[in-house]
C-alpha cells in the first residue's frame, strides 16, 4: 500500500478536536478503513470499549476466547489482503493471544492486535492482570510498540498499520495503558509515515532480473516453485502469465495453493512432505529451479543436503522481498528482492521481448518424463467398502462446492487431504496455519472468512482433535449468525501423530487416541447449529448437498472415517523429497 | 570466524532487547555486545562481536537489518578497523608487588586510577589481545575482579557509518 493511497483520514476535519487516546484509536480504525474488530473486552480496555459502543465505522465482534480473536482477524486478512484487527485486554488476553500472534507471524499475515494494558505509573509493579506484553510478544511480532502518552497514539497506530502492510507483512501490537487511553490530546492522524530505519524495497534489480530471463530460457529441466508469498503480493496473475508463457512445470507450496490453478495441465501439484511424485521428482531433478515467494522450508525440501545432491549443476533464481529468506537454508544463484508482483511484471516484458525462446525439444522431454511420474497417480487411494474415507469427502466438497468454497482447516492428517485433493484454482481460498502448525484455528478462521465473503460458501475441514480446541466459538457463529459449514473427518485418533507413531514408533500409540468424545451432533444443537452424523459412503454426497443447501444454518458435519487411513505420499522427517513413501509400497 | 558488527539502532526503549532476543532465539553467538547513544541523541551505537562461517553472518546481518529499530548494520570486517576495548583490574597491592604491578601497567600503558593500602585499580584499553595479555603478564592470585566493556570499533579514515 502506498501511503498516498491511504483511506481518506479525517484529520483536516477535525485536527482541532481534543479527543482521548480510545477515541484517537476508533477514529484510526476508521481512517485505515477497518470493517471488522475482533475482540474480547476487560479492565484495561474498558475505555475504548465505551469508545466502540458509540461509534458506527467499524463492527465488533465478540468471539469466546482471545485465541479466537486473533485467529478470526488473521483470516479475514489472508481471505481479502486487508489487514485484520484484534483487540484484547491485558495480562490474560494477551497471553491468550500470543497464539494467534504468532500463527499470524509465521505466516507473514500483516494484522494490528491492540492491547489494553495497566496504566503507566502501575507498569513494573505486577498490578492486576499485568503481563509485560511487549516482552511476551516480541519474538513473534514484525513489531511492536507500548505506547506511554497519548500524543504518540496516532503515529504510532499510523506506523503499525503501514509496517503490518509494507515489505514482508506481519503482525504488528500496539500496547496501549489505560491512563493512555483516557488522557486527551488534539487529535491529528498523519497521511504519510517516514521511518529511516524501515525502507521495504519493492523493485527488483533489474540486472538480476535480466540474468534470471537468460537462466530461464536456457533450461533444460526447470521448475516454477510458488509459495505464499506470491498470495500474500497479489500475483497470482503474474505467475500465471509467467508459468503459461513458459510452458514450464508449477507446483505450489501448501501456503501458495491457487497461487497458480490447480486444474491446469501445467500443475503438478503441491511439493514437501505430502507432495506428488510429479512435484517433488521434478524439484529434486530440475535444472533451473526458479522460487517465487517460498522459502525452502524443512517440510517443502526435506533435507537440503540432499536436495542439492539431486542435481549439483542445478541452478537456483529466488524472488522474496525478504532478504533474510534467500540462502537461508538453500544456496541461490541469482537472489531478486523485491515485490513479487513487481519483478515478474519486469521478468515477464524481459521474456516477451526476447528473441530467444525456451527449447521445444529439451522442454517437451522435461515433460514426457514429468508425465511419466504423474502416472504414477500417487493420489489414488481404495474406496474403504462400508467405511468412508477421509479423502473421498473432500473430492465431494470439491464437486460439490464446485471448487469455489473457502476452505479453512486445522492441522494434521484431515489438513494434508485438503490441500491434497480440494483443487484450488483462486487465491486466498485456501486459509490454514502452515508455518506454525496451530491446531484449534479452523472454526474461528472460518468466522473470518465468512465475515469478509458472507454470500460465499466457507468450508472448515477439521480433525476431532483439533475442532475441540476452539469449539467454544460454535457460540460465536450463532450469535453472529455465520452459516459456515464444519467438515469433520473423525476418525477417533491424532491422525497425524498416530501415523507417525505407526511408521517411526513401533505402533505404540501413545495419548494419539480420541476417547470420551462429545457427541457432535448434540454439541451442534445444544449451540443452537444443524449436526448431522454421516458414516456410510453413500451418504458423503446427499449430507454435503443437503448441508450447502441450508444457506442460513451452520451444518456441523460429523463424517466417521477409516482409522487406518494415512496420508500419502509421504517424505520421513530428515529425508530428502525424493524419498517418499507411497501408499503402494506398504 | 570473529566479526565485529557496528548498528545504529533508533535510541527507543526496548531497541536493544530487540537485537539480544534475536541473537539467543536464533542461536547465534554473542562474545560481547555494547551499546551507547550516538553523538545523535536518537541514535544508539551497539557493537556486537559474534563467531560464525560467512553464511552464518551474512544471516545474521540480513535478520538484524530487518528489525524495524535498525538503522543500519555494518560488518566492521569487510574493511580496515580499529577497535578498542576496556578493562578495569582490581589486584591486591602490598609489599613488593605493588612495585611490580605499577612497572607492568606502565609496559602496557596502563593507569591506575584507584589505591588503597591494599588495592589498586588498574585502567588499560586496546584489543582484546592485549587485555588478555595484560592479564597474562601480573601474578593472577593478585587478581581480585576484573570488568570489560567488550569491544567496540570504526572503520578508517573515509570509511563512515552513519545513518
Amino acid at each position: 500500500m502506498k501511503l498516498s493511497d491511504a483511506p481518506h483520514s479525517p484529520s483536516t476535519a477535525f485536527a482541532t478536536e481534543i479527543l482521548s487516546g480510545a477515541e484517537i484509536l476508533c477514529r484510526a480504525l476508521e481512517a485505515e478503513g477497518v470493517e471488522y474488530v475482533f475482540g474480547y473486552p476487560g479492565g484495561a480496555v474498558l475505555v475504548i470499549y465505551d469508545e466502540i459502543y458509540k461509534q458506527k465505522s467499524f463492527s465488533h465482534i465478540l468471539v469466546r476466547h482471545e485465541q479466537a480473536a486473533v485467529h478470526a482477524a488473521d483470516a479475514y486478512s489472508r481471505s481479502t489482503g486487508k489487514p485484520g484487527v484484534a483487540l484484547v485486554t491485558s495480562g490474560p488476553g494477551v497471553t491468550n493471544a500470543v497464539t494467534g500472534i504468532a500463527t499470524a507471524y509465521m505466516d507473514s499475515i500483516p494484522m494490528v492486535i491492540i492491547t489494553g494494558q495497566v496504566p503507566t505509573h502501575a507498569i513494573g509493579q505486577d498490578a492486576f492482570q499485568e503481563c509485560d506484553t511487549v516482552g511476551i510478544t516480541r519474538p513473534c511480532v514484525k513489531h511492536n510498540f507500548l505506547v506511554r502518552d497519548v500524543a504518540d497514539l496516532a503515529e504510532t497506530l499510523k506506523k503499525a498499520f503501514y509496517i503490518a502492510m509494507t515489505g514482508r507483512p506481519g503482525p504488528v501490537v500496539v500496547d496501549i495503558p489505560k491512563d493512555v487511553s483516557m488522557a486527551k490530546t488534539p487529535f491529528v492522524y498523519p497521511q504519510t509515515v517516514e521511518m529511516r530505519s524501515y525502507r521495504p524495497v519493492n523493485k527488483g534489480h533489474t540486472g538480476q532480473i535480466k540474468k534470471a530471463m537468460q537462466m530461464l530460457l536456457d533450461a533444460r529441466q526447470p521448475m516454477i516453485y510458488v509459495g505464499g508469498g506470491a498470495i500474500l503480493g497479489d500475483a497470482s496473475a503474474q505467475v500465471t502469465e509467467l508459468v503459461r508463457l513458459l510452458g514450464f512445470p508449477c507446483t505450489n507450496t501448501l501456503m501458495g495453493l491457487g497461487a497458480f490453478p490447480a486444474s491446469d495441465r501445467q500443475f503438478v501439484g503441491m511439493l514437501g512432505m505430502h507432495g506428488t511424485v510429479e512435484a517433488n521428482m521434478a524439484m529434486q531433478n530440475s535444472d533451473v529451479l526458479i522460487a517465487v515467494g517460498a522459502r525452502f522450508d524443512d517440510r517443502v525440501i526435506g533435507n537440503p543436503t540432499h536436495f542439492a545432491a539431486g542435481n549439483p549443476t542445478r541452478k537456483i533464481i529466488h524472488i522474496d522481498i525478504d532478504p533474510s529468506s534467500i540462502s537461508k537454508r538453500v544456496k541461490v544463484d541469482v537472489p531478486i528482492v523485491g515485490n513479487i508482483k513487481d519483478v515478474l511484471v519486469d521478468l515477464i516484458a524481459l521474456l516477451k521481448a526476447a528473441e530467444q525462446k525456451p527449447d521445444p525439444a529439451a522442454i517437451g522431454e522435461w515433460w514426457k518424463q514429468i508425465e511419466a511420474w504423474r502416472a504414477k497417480d500417487c493420489l489414488k487411494y481404495k474406496m474403504g467398502g462400508d467405511i468412508i474415507k477421509p479423502q473421498y469427502v473432500v473430492q465431494k466438497l470439491w464437486e460439490v462446492t464446485k471448487g469455489d468454497a473457502f476452505v479453512t482447516s486445522d492441522v494434521g492428517q484431515h489438513q494434508m487431504w485438503a490441500a491434497q485433493y480440494y483443487r484450488f484454482d483462486k487465491p486466498r481460498r485456501w486459509i490454514n496455519s502452515g508455518g506454525l502448525g496451530t491446531m484449534g484455528v479452523g472454526l474461528p478462521y472460518a468466522m473470518g472468512v465468512k465475515f469478509a465473503h458472507p454470500d460465499a460458501d466457507v468450508a472448515c475441514i477439521t480433525g476431532e482433535g483439533s475442532i475441540q480446541m476452539c469449539i467454544q466459538e460454535l457460540s460465536t457463529c450463532k450469535q453472529y449468525h455465520l452459516p459456515v459449514k464444519v467438515i469433520l473427518l473423525n476418525n477417533r485418533y491424532l491422525g497425524m501423530v498416530r501415523q507417525w507413531q505407526d511408521f517411526f514408533h513401533g505402533n505404540r500409540h501413545a495419548e494419539s487416541y480420541m476417547d470420551a468424545l462429545p457427541d457432535f451432533v448434540k454439541l451442534a444443537e445444544a449451540y443452537g447449529h444443524v449436526g448431522m452424523k454421516i458414516e456410510k459412503p453413500g451418504d458423503v454426497e446427499g449430507a454435503l448437498k443437503d448441508a450447502f443447501a441450508m444457506k442460513d444454518r451452520l451444518v456441523f458435519m460429523d463424517f466417521i472415517t477409516d482409522q487406518k487411513e494415512n496420508v500419502f505420499p509421504m517424505v520421513p522427517g530428515g529425508k530428502g523429497i525424493s524419498e517418499m513413501i507411497l501408499a503402494e509400497d506398504l | 570466524m570473529r566479526h565485529i558488527l557496528s548498528i545504529l539502532v533508533e535510541n527507543e526503549a526496548g531497541a536493544l532487547s530487540r537485537v539480544a532476543g534475536l541473537f539467543s532465539a536464533r542461536g547465534y553467538n554473542i562474545e560481547s555486545l555494547t551499546v551507547a547513544p550516538t553523538e545523535d541523541a536518537t541514535l544508539s551505537r551497539m557493537t556486537i562481536v559474534t563467531t560464525g562461517s560467512d553464511e552464518v553472518i551474512e544471516q545474521i546481518t540480513k535478520q538484524v537489518n530487518k528489525l524495524v529499530d535498525v538503522v543500519k548494520i555494518v560488518d566492521l570486517n569487510e574493511g580496515k578497523h580499529v577497535e578498542r576495548e576496556l578493562m578495569l583490574v582490581k589486584t591486591r597491592a602490598v609489599g613488593k608487588d605493588r612495585d611490580e604491578l605499577k612497572r607492568t601497567a606502565d609496559i602496557f600503558r596502563a593507569r591506575v586510577i584507584d589505591l588503597t593500602e591494599k588495592t589498586y585499580v588498574i585502567e588499560l584499553t586496546g584489543t582484546g589481545d592485549k587485555l588478555d595479555a595484560f592479564l597474562e603478564s601480573i601474578d593472577r592470585s593478585l587478581i581480585l575482579e576484573t570488568v570489560r566493556t567488550g569491544a567496540c570499533g570504526l572503520g578508517r579514515g573515509e570509511w563512515i557509518v552513519k545513518a
